[in-house]
């Protein structure tokens, strides 16, 4: 009889640590998801002071748009927590849009080199923000489905696991299309 | 708001990752058969006085050296025979196709893998290497310059599911399996030739029941090799469904694998630089093989891929399942 309580703890206790270190381990790659958005944030910030340097010139006229970017972009990078964020972004990426469209009547920069490069390396960061989200999306839901479905709920409250923030998108029209594409139409 | 029964990328994969269990089941059990049989009715070591299934274990052994050797420097085998070259940062094609490939590594949380052009005209693409750590993604010149960006991601998010998935694992396993299945149907029609005796002797022992399944058993050893090759075969087709499944999680977006596939279905000529040993990890069949195109009962069998038309129908499948979950959200 004791050796049958025995071995049912040693189970119980195993099974606890087992399912506490694969919350750790979730827990870890959420944060780690959470840091690639980051770093293709800080990239896309990066890019567009040299895109609209570079079409500055050959775009005078269109002075409003270009400042719309550049605030759209300071907005971003000082935007603080998720949701804040996640807007400040979305708010930014609709200026960027309406910047390539205007790209379109300019034929002397459409064809500039320099220019599809860069065009070339926003539309990369773009998607590339979208998949960091999806995957972080996907893998914080996996880790606040482990904390809150039975049996591992119970190790989840014991130590104090806290539900991981979804990166959430506002608007449905993204969520259907996630890639966006800022290529210029040949 | 999820009504639909249907088969939304979700169901396409846990249903294929299923198949392949019970297809790898079945394969295991049909090598299990050939094995014992040799082992009952040639060798005799399976009997009432000994239990020890030298026949099985041998070609098992072999069978599995034979699939390692293969194996053995088989990434740098396959890039160097395709005359693959490491792609090159400085052109703007080769470019996009580092920046769509890190777009399918984020999305995947996989490594960077590492990425390889082939000078062919001929649009294909083949992923390789065993773990995710050391893998490699090769396209064609020509895809690059038949595909758009949309396209061209998903063609890669193919191939980085299948580096996600451990196809090249997986198919080594197969191809282990295939080869003890030679060996051992091979060990049986030569000693059946040049020593019949042993096998009178055992078959005298048994009753009918014995009879009839020594009858099963030679019909199974001469169909082996065929048997095999078609088991081989639905695994291959399985993963190919799959990767494409995968590749839509990756990309949410199943039209541009879709709409890939159909340029690369126009596109007819065979991809004469990537051998027909690596075909099974390419986007679609190289080889030119007309077993692929075709659907039918021995295209079903034989064919690496399943038929082009098939796949894009499953992607579209998937896209319009999205397309209705989106109505249903918003």
């Amino acid at each position: 009889m004791f050796y049958i309580v025995l071995g049912v703890v040693v189970l119980i206790v195993g099974w606890v640590i087992m399912k506490y270190n694969s919350l750790v381990t979730l827990r870890n790659q959420t944060t780690n998801g959470w840091k690639q958005i980051d770093v293709q944030l800080k990239r896309r910030h990066d890019l567009i002071p040299n895109l609209v340097n570079t079409v500055k010139g050959q775009m005078q006229f269109e002075q409003e748009t270009l400042e719309k970017v550049i605030q759209a972009r300071n907005a971003a990078v000082s935007a603080h927590g998720v949701a804040d964020a996640a807007a400040k972004e979305n708010m930014l990426t609709g200026a960027l849009s309406k910047l390539f469209a205007l790209v379109e009547n300019y034929p002397n920069l459409k064809s500039n080199e320099n220019v599809k490069q860069l065009q070339e390396e926003l539309t990369s960061t773009e998607n590339k923000i979208s998949f960091a989200r999806q995957f972080y999306n996907d893998i914080a839901t996996r880790f606040n489905i482990d904390q809150q479905t039975f049996p591992g709920n119970i190790v989840a409250s014991m130590f104090s696991f806290k539900a991981a923030e979804l990166f959430e998108i506002t608007d449905a029209a993204e969520r259907a299309v996630p890639t966006v594409d800022l290529s210029l139409k040949k | 708001m999820m009504q639909t029964t249907g088969v939304n990328i979700y169901d396409q994969q846990a249903r294929n990752r299923r198949m392949t269990v019970a297809v790898m089941l079945g394969f295991g059990a049909f090598v299990a058969f050939l094995g014992f049989g040799v082992d009952v009715f040639l060798f005799g070591s399976i009997s009432d006085e000994a239990f020890f299934p030298i026949g099985t274990i041998g070609g098992v052994l072999a069978g599995s050296l034979s699939a390692l050797w293969s194996l053995k420097g088989g990434a740098k085998a396959v890039l160097a025979a395709a005359g693959a070259q490491p792609v090159h940062p400085g052109n703007p094609q080769h470019q996009q196709l580092i920046n769509v490939v890190d777009e399918m590594r984020i999305a995947s949380g996989l490594p960077m893998p590492q990425v390889y052009v082939i000078p062919d005209p001929d649009p294909n693409a083949f992923a390789t290497g065993t773990t995710p750590d050391t893998s490699v993604v090769a396209v064609t010149e020509g895809l690059l310059s038949s595909l758009n960006r949309e396209e061209l991601q998903g063609v890669i998010a193919h191939e980085m599911s299948h580096i996600r998935n451990y196809d090249m694992r997986l198919m080594t396993v197969v191809a282990a399996l295939v080869g003890t299945v030679l060996v051992l149907s091979d060990m049986a029609t030569r000693s059946m030739r040049f020593g019949g005796s042993s096998r009178s002797k055992n078959k005298s022992s048994g009753g009918a029941g014995t009879g009839i399944l020594f009858v099963v058993w030679i019909i199974a050893i001469i169909l082996a090799p065929l048997i095999g090759r078609m088991l081989a075969m639905m695994v291959s087709r399985r993963r190919e469904y799959l990767a494409d499944a995968s590749a839509a999680e990756l990309t949410r977006n199943p039209l541009g694998l879709a709409s890939a596939l159909e340029k690369l279905n126009n596109a007819v000529t065979p991809t004469t630089t990537i051998r027909k040993g690596s075909a099974h990890l390419c986007i679609v069949d190289p080889t030119g093989n007309a077993m692929n195109a075709k659907e039918g009962a021995v295209a079903d069998l034989f064919g690496t891929h399943p038929p082009i038309e098939l796949r894009i129908e499953a992607l579209k499948q998937m896209a319009y399942e999205r397309a209705e979950i989106n109505k249903h959200n918003s």
